[in-house]
């Protein structure tokens, strides 16, 4: 019988909630790096038992846990306890990320108040596993670059002609900061990847990584001087259907968006939505027509409409949604949804996940129709991930 | 060099360091920990000794690249600061002889 693993990071801890196909009994285990901030877990596509992990920290940096048994034992990368001694700090280590300088180097992007600022890593935000190869996954990190590892994250190279295209002094950090948080693998060409940064906007690349071209054509964003420009926009998330995967959903710092020429044009799809501000946007596992937004009142205050937790639904692809409310608190309730804290499964009623900043994490069994906590009191929730698995 | 200056000059002497929390955790260690420092003990050998050691410890003490300490932690031994103190600075004989550790402490803060 099929289960499904739930993938939660959080602001303190991993933790891993796992059931079997009704999704009404839940065992929860974690957490796991207890006291560190994890940004993002996911597993691979070919390997269910292979779990990336990005567990990072203000006082003691980045690291990089992976399992190969589905979450029960971790280990750095290419880290064996125990190991001889060794010289310290090799040239290849599962936490060094060092920006490539080869080539055109690239060293400053605008800062806050627009004035060159050097690119400096601080963490990575997102790990997105190869659909083909379990060793291999790739990295968005903080200040934006994309990096790639082909050893199961042992060892990290940079993808560095996405910093080096030519627009990155303009990049800007947001909020949150310059943070690479997308990464989108076509499963039609394998040399095709679409990312997104904070505010840089949207990009893609068509031979592997080799040469990129932003992709925010149609974007329209308030706060720039120019609002139309090239490359400055908030992009919060994007999500893709496998089996359309020219087709691109958008939630930016504000407007829902599509796109049906894999970025070239994007249109808004905002709709009869209450506010078109939030972070996270989804796909139904089998309608590719099927989205899912949370929509949250506005940039000022990151929380929902009127203390009501919604998720809206669209079966059009837009611009004509619902409300689902059954299950979800409808008064007092004043959390987020981060940009990478929903997901669904691929079970034959999809299931649809998302996780809270007051560590609430929902599910509906049913596309979207019911909603029940899994875990109500878990630390704030950063990431979640949802593996399907036999 | 002389072959005595040598041998003098990779000489090791046991160490004590106490780690925070989230490191002992990560090496699967108690708070202390014992490791062979090069001489003259300062804490750049000492933090050479402790990676080589406990490599799942690499880059969280101090950056890989610039082997700069990481902003929220200090160093102290014998109720002395050495956290801006240049790394190659000696170390006090009481940390050399083994009396006294050197403690690694992350910055206190909330959150």
């Amino acid at each position: 019988m099929s289960k499904v693993r739930v993938l939660v990071g959080t602001k303190k801890g991993a933790f891993i909630l796992s059931s079997d196909g009704k999704r009404d009994k839940w065992e929860v285990s974690g957490p796991f790096f207890a006291g560190w901030e994890i940004y993002h877990m996911k597993g691979s596509p070919v390997d269910s038992d292979r779990i990336y992990v990005s567990q990072t920290s203000g006082w003691f940096g980045q690291l990089l846990q992976a399992s190969s048994d589905g979450g029960k034992t971790w280990q750095q990368p290419g880290l064996q306890p125990g190991e001889p001694e060794m010289p310290a700090f090799p040239a290849k280590a599962p936490n060094r990320f060092v920006y490539d300088q080869s080539g055109a180097p690239l060293t400053t992007h605008a800062w806050y108040d627009g004035t060159a600022h050097p690119w400096e890593f601080k963490r990575v935000w997102h790990l997105e596993p190869s659909l083909t190869e379990p060793e291999t996954v790739y990295a968005g990190v903080e200040d934006a670059a994309l990096f790639k590892s082909s050893d199961g994250g042992a060892s990290w190279q940079e993808l560095s002609a996405l910093r080096g295209h030519g627009t990155g002094p303009q990049w800007q950090p947001g909020a949150g900061g310059m943070c690479l948080h997308t990464v989108i693998l076509s499963p039609a060409d394998p040399n095709r990847i679409y990312v997104a940064i904070s505010a840089a906007g949207a990009f893609r690349t068509d031979d592997g990584g080799k040469s990129w071209k932003p992709i925010n054509k149609g974007l329209v964003s308030g706060f720039m001087p120019d609002p139309n420009a090239e490359v400055g926009h908030c992009v919060h998330h994007i999500a893709m259907h496998p089996a359309k995967p020219d087709t691109l959903f958008m939630q930016k710092h504000w407007h829902v968006m599509r796109s049906d020429n894999a970025g070239d044009q994007w249109t808004k799809i905002s709709g009869n939505l209450p506010t078109d501000f939030g972070f996270v946007i989804d796909v139904h596992a089998h309608e590719p027509e099927t989205l899912y937004v949370v929509p949250i009142k506005s940039d000022s205050l990151h929380y929902p409409i009127d203390g009501k937790l919604q998720v809206y639904r669209s079966r059009t692809g837009g611009n004509e949604w619902e409300a689902l409310t059954k299950g979800l608190p409808q008064e007092n309730c004043y959390v987020n949804v981060l940009r990478d804290a929903m997901a669904v499964d691929r079970l034959d009623d999809c299931g649809v996940y998302f996780g809270t900043t007051g560590g609430q994490v929902y599910v509906s069994p049913n596309g979207g129709d019911n909603w029940q906590p899994i875990v109500t009191n878990l630390p704030s929730v950063l990431s979640v991930e949802v593996q399907t698995i036999g | 060099m002389s072959a005595s200056i040598l041998i003098e000059a990779m000489q090791t002497v046991p160490i004590r360091v106490v780690l925070p929390y989230h490191l002992r955790n990560l090496a699967q260690v108690g708070s202390e920990v014992t490791v062979e420092a090069e001489l003259p003990v300062c804490v750049f050998s000492i933090l050479n000794a402790v990676e080589a050691r406990y490599p799942m410890l690499r880059g969280t003490i101090r950056d890989y690249e610039t082997r700069a300490r990481r902003p929220f932690l200090r160093f102290f031994a014998c109720q002395q600061d050495y956290s801006l103190d240049p790394p190659e600075t000696p170390l006090p004989d009481e940390v050399a002889e083994g009396k006294e550790p050197l403690l690694i402490i992350g910055a206190i803060a909330g959150g």
